[in-house]
């Protein structure tokens, strides 16, 4: 046994808790969860079963902690876990779950399957089975501060040149405001707008916000590949920057698996509970709706649908605020089928989007999307992850569809009443 | 040995042995699962209406949207048979009899002839989905050993059973005492098979729902 791999069973091994072994035990094999995941529903193949995924994480749990596993063991009757196997592993457990989590939501007998391959992701990666294109955008996020190579004067550039085009002060580094805006990479390079959208909604409400000079990027890569311990080091630059800044809220961009990291795993990576609240923006802007701190005036004419992306709502229970603000400014709203807690990953969270070799794999699953859209009729995708707009645009594009996609928080920016 | 020491055997030491094995073997199965434990959960909590560990462990008895249309037999199938050996397990007047004899409580049970139409039923049903694991290419290609054993298992006390009462194949006796066997062996063999999700199911679907309700979100 190598010393990777021997490292990464001891930590499959700790990773093993009471609803995993109860998981593991409840399984009857009826395959199921294919039925629920896009990567087996559009290829066919039965390999991307999600339970099947698990194998090698199973396979420890049976031989370390139950008694005929253990007797099956100690007399030589049982596989060992090998590397040759984690590297096969490598394209179930990264390339062709995009960690969406449907799957967890339709077994019969309850397996929360995702809550799983996300702990199995912890010993493939220590054992040194994670894809490249995961461990670059890591490296990066840990040496650079992001996981696209942005540095700070990247983002001062885009807040300047923001700031003249809407001639609003973007603030950085203002101790005591209500809000800590956080971005995300994607948000620097591709969507400027979001920034822009921000600065217009927050001048509107009258509220005090801030970006952090050493906290700006909010997505976490650490959390993709699988390894707490860096995922831990992002979260504790924002919880710095936060409590530097005595915020009371940081608000976690369109960015779904950043709000995951951010609002579920951040108190738990750091090891106790946060000083300020976290928010998407989406929830945000729900309460400005509510406290009647957002006006807005004229609709979008244009048939419109949403796309629920996976971290935030099936995963992050924010259900309701992106039906209310899409109704507030959309005339003719269009649900897809199965949308809400059942709606269809884009196919690139959980790291796919960053990892290359899963792309051919990636727009094969795309087709459930693709399907999903043409059934609507909409001639515009609103959504509210910036990982699942430049996912679907890509698909979009492969698959020769000219339907423009949009941030929803762009999108209310843009009918907020002018007041000057 | 005879037949009436074979149906001694099984009735007396036999069933002693298979019970004695299958509350031991559930106790010690369940203390591997718990003695694990898990962390608590340090982030801020969201309310939901639906969102609990127990809303879960009932929600998740009836199939989410469109998935009956994508896995027909699963569903009907495994309700057909899951259903029918609850009806013949705990509604046949002389299982409601042995049960009162070893724990002292006892209920009405169903006339002897719905028992074996539902007896024939459930034989059906299983054979349904055994041939569906066999033909579905997830099933057959998720399925071991173990999967096999287990459905074999679970076959033969019923048809035994239903064999016994009719009087088909071999003299009553002996089909009484292979009914009993293979009742035996499948208590033997449920702590430490698949067949443990009879008790583990609540506790799967009880973290689930509880792990996602902290999020607020009803699954």
């Amino acid at each position: 046994m190598s010393a990777s791999l021997d490292r990464g069973v001891q930590v499959l091994k700790e990773m093993i808790d009471t609803p995993i072994a109860i998981y593991f035990d409840s399984c009857v094999h009826c395959g199921l969860c294919a039925e629920a995941c896009l990567f087996y529903t559009e290829t066919g193949d039965p390999k991307y079963t999600p339970i099947h995924k698990l194998e090698p994480l199973r396979r420890i749990y049976e031989q370390e902690y139950t008694l005929l596993g253990r007797l099956a063991k100690m007399v030589g009757l049982s596989k060992p876990v090998t590397d040759n196997e984690l590297e096969e592993w490598k394209e179930l457990v990264y390339n062709s779950c995009t960690l969406c989590a449907r799957c967890s939501l339709v077994c019969p007998v309850g397996n929360d399957i995702v809550y799983m391959v996300r702990k199995l992701r912890e010993g493939m990666a220590v054992s040194g089975h994670a894809p490249e294109g995961l461990i670059g955008a890591v490296t990066r996020t840990i040496e650079i501060g992001s996981p696209m190579g942005v540095r700070l004067p990247a983002v001062q550039a885009q807040m300047k040149h923001v700031q003249e085009e809407i001639g609003i002060e973007i603030p950085m580094d203002m101790v005591g405001a209500e809000y800590m805006v956080m971005l995300s990479s994607m948000e620097i390079m591709n969507f400027p707008e979001y920034l822009g959208a921000i600065a217009k909604i927050m001048k509107q409400a009258g509220k005090t916000w801030t970006l952090c000079s050493t906290a700006f990027e909010a997505t976490n890569a650490g959390i993709q590949i699988g390894v707490s311990d860096l995922a831990k080091v992002i979260v504790n630059r924002i919880v710095e920057g936060a409590e530097r800044l005595k915020v009371k809220t940081v608000i976690s961009p369109e960015c779904g698996h950043a709000y995951t990291a951010l609002r579920w795993d951040g108190a738990n990576l750091i090891g106790r509970p946060f000083t300020f609240k976290v928010l998407h923006i989406l929830e945000v802007l729900e309460d400005f709706r509510t406290q009647g701190l957002l006006k807005t005036e004229g609709f979008e004419t244009t048939k419109m649908t949403f796309h629920d992306p996976c971290q935030l709502v099936r995963r992050g229970g924010v259900f309701d605020p992106p039906r209310n603000l899409m109704n507030m400014v959309v005339k003719d709203f269009v649900e897809m089928d199965d949308a809400g807690k059942y709606n269809w990953c884009c196919g690139g969270g959980g790291g796919v989007s960053a990892n290359e070799e899963a792309e051919e794999l990636r727009l094969e699953a795309f087709k459930i999307k693709k399907r999903q859209v043409e059934k609507t009729g909409a001639k515009t995708i609103v959504t509210a992850c910036a990982n699942c707009r430049i996912v679907m645009e890509e698909g979009l594009e492969h698959y020769q569809m000219d339907v423009p996609i949009v941030g929803l928080t762009e999108m209310i920016a843009e009918h907020l009443v002018d007041k000057s | 040995m005879s037949e009436i020491e074979f149906l001694n055997w099984v009735r007396g030491d036999g069933l002693n042995l298979a019970i004695s094995v299958f509350l031991l073997g559930v106790i010690w199965r369940l203390i591997e699962i718990f003695s694990l434990g898990r962390k608590p959960d340090l982030s801020a909590s969201r309310q939901a209406a639906g969102a609990s560990g127990l809303h879960t462990v009932f929600r998740r008895s009836l199939p989410p949207p469109g998935m009956v249309k994508r896995s027909p037999v699963s569903y009907i199938g495994g309700y057909i048979f899951h259903i029918g050996l609850a009806v013949v397990v705990f509604l046949f007047a002389p299982h409601i009899k042995l049960i009162e004899s070893l724990v002292g409580l006892s209920w009405p049970a169903l006339p002897s002839q719905i028992i074996d139409l539902v007896a024939v039923i459930t034989l059906v049903a299983m054979v349904v989905v055994l041939v569906d694991r066999f033909t579905k290419p997830v099933k057959r290609y998720l399925s071991t050993f173990e999967d096999y054993f287990t459905w074999t298992v679970t076959f033969l006390p019923v048809l035994t059973g239903y064999l016994a009462v009719k009087h088909l194949l071999l003299p009553y006796t002996t089909m009484l005492a292979l009914h009993i066997l293979t009742v035996e062996i499948l208590l033997v063999v449920l702590p430490f098979t698949k067949l443990f999700h009879a008790f583990t199911v609540f506790g799967s679907r009880w973290f689930n729902g509880h792990v996602n309700a902290h999020k607020g979100v009803p699954v």
